[in-house]
């Protein structure tokens, strides 16, 4: 009858008493030394609330880290990653289940027992696949964005000889045993056969059986003591920052400035300043890389990788240590460990926080260092005019803002003042559709779409404000509440159904981050949401099927910080084109490089534009004449673009509403 | 009150400025109506050399050792001890790092008006009227000077240097200096520019870049083009505030005068502290966004597409032209 | 060390400007009022004098609109006393009539050193730097792009004509036109300014104007259109185009 013997072959009664106790020793080890890593983001950090909703959060934990659905976005290392550690996870549960039976109730008997050891076997033989293929990535392929450094090596080194040294225990085992079910155990029973073959007396066999055992559960105890410090510290933070991330934060919602009781705010020019779940999130990196390969600044060849970013935060939180416990002077984060030109290069495009399998939210970590170096006024000198103009004029262009809605001049009937009309859609329009000169015929083109879709639409005038997206993404909250203040207090006196825009970055702010009492509950909308929804029920008709190949470009906060996929795609179906993805499309679209400020400061030295990278992903595509935008920064950097790799007679860049007008 | 026309010669290690030709060609075009004489003020240590060009009916000269380099303190006080004992119908000085400072001294000083940024000044119903530049060269204004005593700041306007020389040299009388004694400004000693890069005043072909160049990256637009075409790059007081260029480039008020056979101005808004030092280029292109920049009304040329998008096609234009 | 540094504001020329009805002077409702660029380098150089040495700032600003503001950001930047002079400005301000507001409040502050920007480009009648100082009996250095000061001298930079410069020696007290601080002025957030508003105040004082000694113009006019440029019509190709043939035409190409 199959059945488990617990401590097979193992002379008792020291035996288990041996294992137990250095098992449990190993253990305790590892907790205090878990204890004291862990316990600096509580004494070093800023206190934070994180524990709403456990359950969702639990969930969380499930989908992220033992699932790990980031992980598996990509194909060789997710297939890689899963095999070693979900062989891990059933190993672990495996060894739960045995001391289980052995102890309190017993069921590894018969088919439970059978089931229990072919899954074992098959996932031992997975986490073997797993191995090779980590060890040839790591020692053959060596892609860039992973840290190749020995202690990457020593761990997948110490994983592997754990399983290896648990097949041959069985192996032994088995050998020894011959029992009937042995087949049940595939793995291990072919391994036996060696030992067999050798013709091995059975006192041999079993005296290699107990050396494999000890040195198993010996190395497996070294494992315990040594996780806290080495590279597989993450199978806890990893968890841990799984359950501590908000489950319902917008991603288009940055948190407010923190404060401290005086009311003063606080900002993060030590460690000190970061909250406990930063400085945790620093330890959870594991430097897999995927957020570099992701940035387009690291792509351009700028000093910013996320992956160095939360390395740096992680190695001076270890180092510096004894000086952020005491009270003494903290050392500087931003100007020491991390250099300005690194928190100035990021483009605030999140795909670094979505392609993250550890949830590490980078952006927000840029963001509180930008806002510390704008108290401090450490602001290059392009970007200071920008904030001076927004905070003066209420755009970035430094032109009066009673010159905001001259665009509208020309276009006949002339569109409804919101400010003292009733409209059903409040038209945001934002600044560089007002008052770029290579934008404003598309934006009367929008005019003249909204006309004759039969809209009842209105505009602020020169009431409207910058809707303060990119002011706050550059750290300058105070002028970000500043506008804020201004376009609510203006939106106060408009009666309307909804507001409709055709820049992303207003609509993400506006969406995401105003009060709730300047929207009262009413949706804000993309040009793309309202005239897909007008398509599909049947309100606007697209008569002319343009038959163009196009490819789409999702910006940044439209598509991954919103989700805006679908409709700007059934848009441009319904106008007849037919769409190629690049193949970097949808959540992975590369950034344009005008966000997060970056298009009011100095570019400084780039080995390639990300625009210009994007331009030829567009023209490798043969067939695609028409690269299709829906946000008019994406309009300047494109245009520039094409011309700049001379590829004008491949590619024309249009906005969709440009398509959508030809198809009416 | 006498009808004389007073005008104070300014200046620098041994060069006479061109305002002080110009304003001398003003004077003697108004002496006649006014019925008095154009007398230059030249004060200095041994500079009365400096007088032999000047279109003068007299020069009054002093000399003393605290008038060897200029400073404010030291001319006020010599014109207030001449401004006592005379009493011209105008006393002429440069709107100018020099003439700018004694004039708000003297104003204050003696509690005589004083009018700035006078481009012209002409006889209109028996009265002296005036014309300013103000709000950066956007906004002209018209006056009538007050009769009695009245200090003028001039700016380049219709006259140019020429008409102030003298073929003849006038006649130098030498006045005694008033105590200079407790003075509390001195000179220590001159900057030296960086004299290894070049002499913009000596360039014939020159591109002139502005704020509309926005940032330090667009700047090697303007080098090419500077290039192509065998000139050399200048800036305004933005630019070379940002130390985009050094202030050897700069062309404007506190920088220098340029005569080019043609000028390029590369978003140049046209505000007098720059376009008054390019008045004696033969050509201006200009090139700026906006359509009512004053820039307009000195160039020859002008067109209003973004200089970011021109300068690449008009540098190999240019190539072409010089190659094929 | 005591600094003051009074301001004062010019038509902001982003905005159009309009003649009044009268046409002689600018309209007031269409003018927007800025800080006076020189006079922002004014603080700037301040609070760096401030930043080398230590000095207590006393900022000075007749009350026009925005002036609230401009007083609080020089506050955030390291301004220690703010003060706004009330007066009727309904028919205009010249230099002269500045000068005169700001010399009483100068004799009873005694500054060492007064720092105004060294000309407005709305001016009329001179630099209000040049008048304030022959009224209080001060040495006056306009065009100073650089300051170091120590018991009772200052060594200031002064712009010459040509891009030269010079080194002056000047007793204190004195004022102080600046062209330029040392470096531009710098960044103040507004969260900073706010928090300036609720930590500082600002001291009224009431005066009367006097606009003798600057001129009321007769007429005020755009510059005249007569000599305009010949625009290049066209794209970007056909200008380029045509400039290239202008500069054949000159033999330069």
């Amino acid at each position: 009858m199959p059945e488990r013997i617990d401590f097979w072959g193992i002379p008792q009664p020291w035996g288990p008493i041996l294992v137990y106790s250095i098992v449990m020793l190993a253990f305790l080890v590892m907790l205090v030394r878990f204890y004291r890593q862990a316990s600096l983001w509580w004494r070093v950090g800023r206190p934070e609330k994180h524990w709403d909703q456990p359950l969702k959060r639990l969930l969380r934990v499930f989908n992220y880290s033992i699932v790990q659905v980031r992980v598996l976005g990509q194909r060789y290392p997710g297939v890689m990653h899963a095999a070693l550690a979900w062989a891990y996870f059933v190993f672990f549960m495996g060894t739960a289940l045995a001391t289980i039976n052995g102890h309190f109730f017993v069921f590894l008997e018969g088919s439970p027992y059978l089931a229990y050891k072919l899954i074992l076997d098959l996932f031992t033989v997975f986490f073997l696949v797993g191995a090779v293929m980590a060890g040839y990535r790591r020692f053959v392929t060596r892609p860039s964005r992973l840290t190749l450094e020995p202690r990457f090596a020593w761990s997948l080194f110490f994983i592997v000889f754990i399983v290896l040294n648990g097949l041959l225990v069985e192996s032994f085992r088995l050998a020894i045993q011959r029992p009937a079910w042995a087949a049940w155990s595939p793995a291990g029973w072919a391994l036996a056969q060696l030992w067999i073959a050798t013709g091995a007396s059975e006192q041999a066999l079993h005296g290699w059986h107990i050396s494999a055992y000890f040195t198993h559960f010996l190395t497996v105890s070294a494992l315990f003591i040594t996780i806290p410090s080495s590279t597989l510290f993450h199978m806890f933070t990893g968890p841990l920052n799984a359950f501590f991330s908000d489950p319902d934060r917008p991603a288009g919602r940055l948190p407010a400035m923190p404060q401290n009781e005086k009311g003063e705010p606080v900002y993060a020019d030590s460690l000190r300043k970061l909250t406990w779940k930063q400085l945790m999130e620093s330890d959870a990196c594991t430097e897999c890389g995927r957020c570099q390969d992701a940035c387009p600044a690291h792509a351009a060849g700028m000093v910013l990788s996320p992956k160095e970013l939360m390395v740096a935060v992680r190695d001076s939180l270890h180092k510096d240590s004894p000086r952020l416990n005491g009270n003494g002077q903290a050392p500087a984060l931003v100007g020491g460990a991390i250099p300005d030109a690194v928190v100035w290069s990021c483009t605030t495009c999140g795909a670094c926080d979505a392609e993250c399998p550890m949830l590490i939210e980078h952006v927000d970590l840029v963001v509180d260092m930008r806002r510390y170096l704008v108290s401090e006024g450490r602001v290059d000198n392009l970007l200071q005019d920008a904030l001076s103009n927004l905070s003066r004029y209420g755009n970035s262009f430094g032109q009066s803002e009673r010159a905001r809605s001259k665009w509208s001049l020309p276009v006949q009937p002339k569109i409804k003042d919101a400010r003292k009309e009733a409209v059903e859609y409040l038209w945001f329009v934002g600044d560089y559709a007002s008052y770029n000169p290579a934008l404003v015929e598309i934006t009367r083109l929008t005019a003249e779409v909204f006309q004759r879709a039969g809209l009842d639409f209105g505009i602020l005038y020169e009431a409207e404000r910058n809707s303060g997206n990119d002011a706050r993404r550059v750290g300058e909250e105070g002028l970000f509440e500043f506008l804020v203040e201004k376009n609510s207090a203006a939106l106060a006196k408009c009666t309307f159904k909804a507001i409709v825009t055709t820049d992303p970055h207003t609509y993400n702010t506006l969406k995401n981050e105003y009060p709730a009492d300047a929207l009262g509950g009413r949706p804000v909308l993309h040009y793309t949401e309202l005239l897909d929804d007008l398509v599909t029920s049947g309100k606007l008709v697209l008569q002319k099927k343009l038959g163009e190949r196009v490819t789409y470009h999702d910006p940044c906060y439209l598509g991954r910080y919103n989700g805006v996929y679908a409709a700007p795609r059934r848009l441009l179906a319904a106008a007849g084109c037919e769409l190629v993805e690049m193949p970097r499309h949808g959540p992975h679209a590369l950034c344009c490089s005008a966000g997060g400020g970056r298009i009011w400061m100095e570019e400084g030295e780039v080995r390639e534009r990300p625009s210009e990278n994007r331009m030829r992903e567009a023209a490798a595509m043969g067939s695609v004449k028409t690269f299709v935008v829906s946000c008019p920064k994406d309009i300047v950097m494109y245009r520039d673009a094409v011309k700049t790799t001379s590829l004008e007679d491949r590619l024309v860049v249009k906005d969709l509403i440009e398509l959508v007008h030809e198809a009416m | 009150m006498n009808n004389d026309i007073y005008v104070l010669i300014e200046h620098v290690r041994g060069q006479i400025a061109d305002i002080s030709y110009i304003m001398l060609a003003q004077a003697n075009q108004l002496a006649p109506s006014t019925g008095g004489k154009v007398i230059a003020l030249l004060l200095g240590q041994g500079a009365q050399g400096l007088a032999s060009d000047l279109a003068a009916d007299r020069v009054a000269y002093i000399d003393h050792p605290a008038l060897a380099e200029f400073t404010g303190e030291a001319t006020q006080r010599v014109l207030a001890d001449i401004l006592a004992r005379e009493t011209p119908r105008l006393v002429l000085m440069g709107d100018t790092t020099i003439g700018s400072d004694v004039a708000g001294m003297l104003s204050a000083r003696l509690n005589l008006p004083l009018v700035s940024a006078c481009r012209a000044i002409r006889v209109e119903a028996g009265c002296l009227a005036f014309t300013s530049q103000t709000c950066g060269g956007k906004m002209m204004a018209d006056g009538v000077l007050p009769t009695g005593t009245t200090l003028v700041l001039m700016v380049p306007g219709a006259f140019k240097p020429d008409q102030g020389r003298a073929a003849k040299a006038p006649a130098v009388e030498t006045l005694a200096a008033p105590d200079l004694g407790g003075l509390r400004v001195s000179l220590k000693q001159y900057n030296e520019p960086a004299s290894e890069d070049v002499d913009i005043t000596r360039e014939a072909i020159l591109v002139g870049v502005g704020r509309g160049i926005q940032r330090e990256d667009n700047l090697e637009l303007a080098q090419e083009l500077a290039e192509a075409l065998g000139g050399v790059v200048c800036a305004t007081r933005p630019v070379v505030d940002q130390n985009w260029l050094p202030t050897t480039r700069l062309v404007g008020k506190s920088g220098k005068t340029v005569k080019p056979k043609v000028y390029i101005a590369l978003g140049i808004s046209g505000a007098p502290e720059h376009s008054e030092s390019i008045t004696g280029s033969e050509m201006i292109i200009a090139v700026n966004t906006d359509a009512a920049a004053p820039i307009f009304d000195m160039a020859k040329y002008g067109t209003t597409i973004d200089l970011l998008d021109l300068l690449p096609v008009l540098s190999e234009k240019v190539r072409q032209a010089k190659s094929g | 060390m005591k600094i003051a540094v009074p301001v004062q504001f010019v038509p902001d020329l982003v905005e159009e400007l309009i003649v009044d009805a009268q046409g002689n002077r600018l309209d007031p409702y269409a003018i927007r009022w800025i800080l006076n660029e020189f006079d922002d380098h004014a603080i700037e150089q301040a609070v760096i004098l401030k930043e080398k040495g230590g000095a207590d700032i006393t900022v000075i600003a007749p009350d026009f609109e925005g002036a609230d503001d401009a007083l609080f950001a020089a506050a955030a930047k390291g301004a220690d006393h703010l003060v706004k002079i009330t007066a009727d400005y309904d028919g205009g301000i010249n230099a002269h009539a500045l000068a005169r507001l700001f010399a009483p409040i100068l004799d009873g502050l005694k500054p060492d050193i007064i720092l105004t920007g060294v000309q407005a480009h709305s001016s009329l009648d001179g630099s209000a730097g040049a008048l304030l100082a022959e009224t209080l009996g001060l040495p006056y250095v306009g065009y100073v792009s650089g300051i170091d000061a120590a018991g009772g001298k200052a060594t200031v930079r002064k712009e010459y004509p040509g891009g030269l410069t010079a080194i002056l020696d000047v007793t204190l007290p004195a004022v102080f036109g600046i062209q330029a601080a040392e470096t531009p002025p710098r960044y103040v957030p507004i969260t900073k300014v706010r928090q300036a508003m609720k930590t500082n105040q600002i001291d009224e004082e009431s005066q009367d104007l006097d606009l003798s000694g600057g001129l009321e113009p007769a007429r005020m006019y755009p510059p005249e259109v007569g000599q305009r440029a010949a625009m290049l019509e066209g794209d970007i190709d056909d200008v380029a185009e045509k400039i290239a043939a202008i500069l054949s035409d000159q033999g330069i190409l």
